[in-house]
């Protein structure tokens, strides 16, 4: 017999602690994996100068003279092809322009203008043509390059992913974790005991909040480290963010984890959450993107304030202040989904 | 003697296109102090009644009392007060044994160290071992070391053995014959009849949602009649006429006569005074035995004899 007192919240939190840090997989998934999105997507995307354009010159005696004519810029990369070979080269993408030259001298471009390199190799082959058939500049120019920290993808996608880890973290580490619960009947051993269930919710929230800082703090550290990303406003308003975001995701979570009795079921129901969310919310690209009238809807969904509002402090250093419509949005949603499923939890 | 768990006319109803009756109007009393077993084939009715009993499930009507208190108003004192196993719970693979009992010991006011449970089901040497590394009966232990853990005065043991090897089942009876020694009261389901023989004092037997009968093991064998049983069967006999039990119900001693798939039983208060006038009875008629064996009857025999059917049928309809 003993009255010692152990702190059932502190053992709940403890356990799920445990559980997490003894499966090396999950936790890969978790920490690593989003930094080696970072990596792939950071490489793939980095922003550079454009190092050269495919131009293809159809073969005849007026291409050689502009194939002459474009081998005094570098930049260029010349193909000298019949023509139904340059057809196929333009067409594969292997080069962006089709030079076909006649007496005249007279040019004709075979392109396509929807591609934005296509587009940038017409204006520049012609403006070489032009000045070697003798065209003159009618005005001085002095060009300054810029590249700002602060505008690159990487820089863009950095809040991006925070948002989609937190999201992925709220639905996994709280609606699929319960569902396993459930499944394993242990949620119904749980209730069997004098245990108290806020007790047990709270040591779910609480457990994912901790698992959260490190995945946060990876993220951004190695982020900066690797891509010289800074964050432009204030840190202390990046964590507000970040906590509201892993709030609002877990209740969500575990809304969707609230009735769930099979993998299966849970699976599909993530799914159907996230999917959308991943596509629209813009955690690749601009929410903007998309047609004005889905704008609406588009920005209802809780991923999409979380991705503004970190975008915002991050790129740009705006204030909690000036954020407030996504902290309304985001709290919204959390005590919403939260309320939901305290109502139709399911125990066993 | 004071009662532990009451219950009156239970009814339990699944609802659902075909609704099931689970539990149909069940009446039971335990008393304090006593090890009291619901034995029954699959599918009798067994899990739902102990889970009612448990404040797991809600019965579509009756009545429950556990220690003079009722499910629905002083839920948390029952619960602090009672110990559960359930059939099939999967604890964490990840967490050790003490962990795992740490866990549960903080859910309760009061209870036994982390420690006591272990060494009361022998586990102190898997104190740092993961629940995923134990065996089977390891973990069927540990399960009722977490029942053990706030030191309750009526534990609950849903098939406490099911699917343990022989040595494995000896260990838990043991422990669960320790509990009872201190005075504390059990309530356990098994399909298992040498289960409940050895462990239970009383044993209600459970058949389609009703309790058939109820008494201590040895009133229910000795209401058969005869304590003992001789089991034989015959050779083919060429031609002649099969053998009925209406031509053995003469035999001296004999209470009654079952026919069973070619497989005669027949119950008997002395065996040494029935079975030399049965031979001499085959002997008259021409007929050979192939196998002949005589045994204590046990309570299959009075399940059996209750219901025409094995506790192994499982829940086969008849």
């Amino acid at each position: 017999m003993s009255t010692e007192q152990y702190s059932p919240l502190g053992q709940l939190v403890l356990a799920r602690l445990r559980e997490f840090f003894r499966q090396p997989e999950v936790v890969f998934w978790v920490y690593g994996f989003p930094l080696l999105m970072v990596v792939a997507l950071g490489i793939a995307f980095r922003n550079k100068p454009i190092e050269h354009i495919g131009v293809g010159v159809q073969q005849g005696e007026q291409g050689e003279v502009a194939n002459k004519a474009l081998s005094a810029d570098p930049k260029f990369q010349l193909r000298l092809c019949d023509p139904n070979e340059c057809r196929l080269l333009l067409r594969t993408g292997k080069i962006d322009l089709v030079v076909i030259a006649a007496a005249g001298p007279h040019y004709d471009y075979f392109y396509d203008p929807t591609r934005p390199e296509s587009a940038l190799a017409r204006t520049r082959v012609d403006d070489a043509l032009q000045r070697a058939a003798g065209r003159k500049d009618a005005a001085a120019v002095g060009d300054v390059e810029l590249t700002e920290t602060g505008a690159r993808y990487i820089d863009f996608l950095v809040p991006g992913l925070l948002a989609m880890g937190l999201m992925g973290g709220g639905l996994w580490g709280v609606g699929f974790v319960i569902v396993d619960m459930r499944i394993r009947k242990l949620l119904k051993r749980f209730i069997a005991t004098p245990m108290k269930k806020h007790q047990f919710l709270a040591g779910i929230m609480i457990s994912r909040f901790i698992f959260m800082v490190p995945e946060i703090a990876l993220l951004l550290l190695f982020a900066r480290l690797a891509f010289g990303v800074q964050v432009q406003g204030s840190l202390l308003t990046v964590m507000v963010f970040v906590f509201l975001g892993a709030f609002t995701f877990a209740g969500i979570g575990l809304l969707v984890g609230s009735r769930a009795k099979t993998v299966e079921t849970v699976s599909g129901l993530m799914n159907l959450v996230m999917l959308p969310m991943w596509i629209l919310s813009g955690i690749f690209f601009s929410s903007e993107r998309f047609p004005a009238a889905v704008q609406p809807f588009i920005n209802i969904l809780p991923l999409t304030p979380l991705i503004n509002a970190l975008r915002a402090v991050i790129l740009e250093g705006h204030s909690l202040f000036q954020l407030w419509p996504q902290v309304v949005i985001l709290t919204a949603w959390g005590v919403v989904t939260f309320a939901l499923s305290l109502k139709w939890f399911r125990w066993m | 003697m004071p009662v532990a768990i009451r219950c009156s006319n239970l009814v339990k109803r699944y609802e659902g296109k075909t609704p099931v009756d689970a539990v149909r109007g069940l009446d039971l009393a335990v008393e304090e102090g006593e090890c009291f077993g619901l034995l029954g084939p699959n599918g009798a009715g067994k899990t739902t009644t102990i889970e009612i009993i448990e404040g797991l499930l809600a019965p579509t009507s009756g009545d429950v009392e556990v220690l003079s208190m009722k499910w629905g108003h002083q839920d948390t004192e029952i619960r602090q007060r009672i110990g559960i196993s359930l059939q099939e719970t999967k604890l964490s693979e990840k967490l050790s044994v003490l962990e795992t009992l740490t866990l549960f010991r903080s859910f309760y006011r009061q209870g036994l160290a982390p420690s006591e449970a272990m060494q009361r089901v022998s586990l102190e040497e898997k104190a740092a071992a993961w629940v995923g590394k134990l065996s089977g009966g390891q973990k069927q232990r540990l399960a009722v070391a977490c029942a053990l853990i706030g030191d309750p005065d009526l534990l609950f043991l849903d098939e406490p053995t099911t699917g343990l090897d022989p040595q494995a089942r000896r260990q838990l009876w043991d422990i669960i014959r320790n509990f009872g020694k201190q005075g504390r009261t059990v309530m356990l389901t098994t399909h298992y009849m040498d289960e409940a023989e050895k462990l239970c004092d009383r044993v209600a037997i459970v058949d389609h949602g009703k309790v058939i009968t109820i008494g201590s093991p040895r009133e229910l064998i000795a209401s058969l009649g005869g304590e003992h049983i001789i089991d034989f069967s015959l050779l083919n006999g060429n031609g002649t006429p099969a053998l009925q039990p209406y031509d053995l119900s003469d035999l001296p001693g004999v209470q009654s006569v079952r026919l069973d798939d070619g497989q005669f039983s027949l119950a008997v208060a002395e065996v040494h005074v029935t079975l030399p006038a049965l031979l001499k009875r085959l002997k008259d008629k021409s007929r050979d035995m192939a196998s002949l064996t005589t045994r204590h009857a046990s309570l299959e025999d009075v399940f059996v004899s209750l219901t025409g059917r094995h506790l192994r049928d499982g829940d086969a309809p008849s």
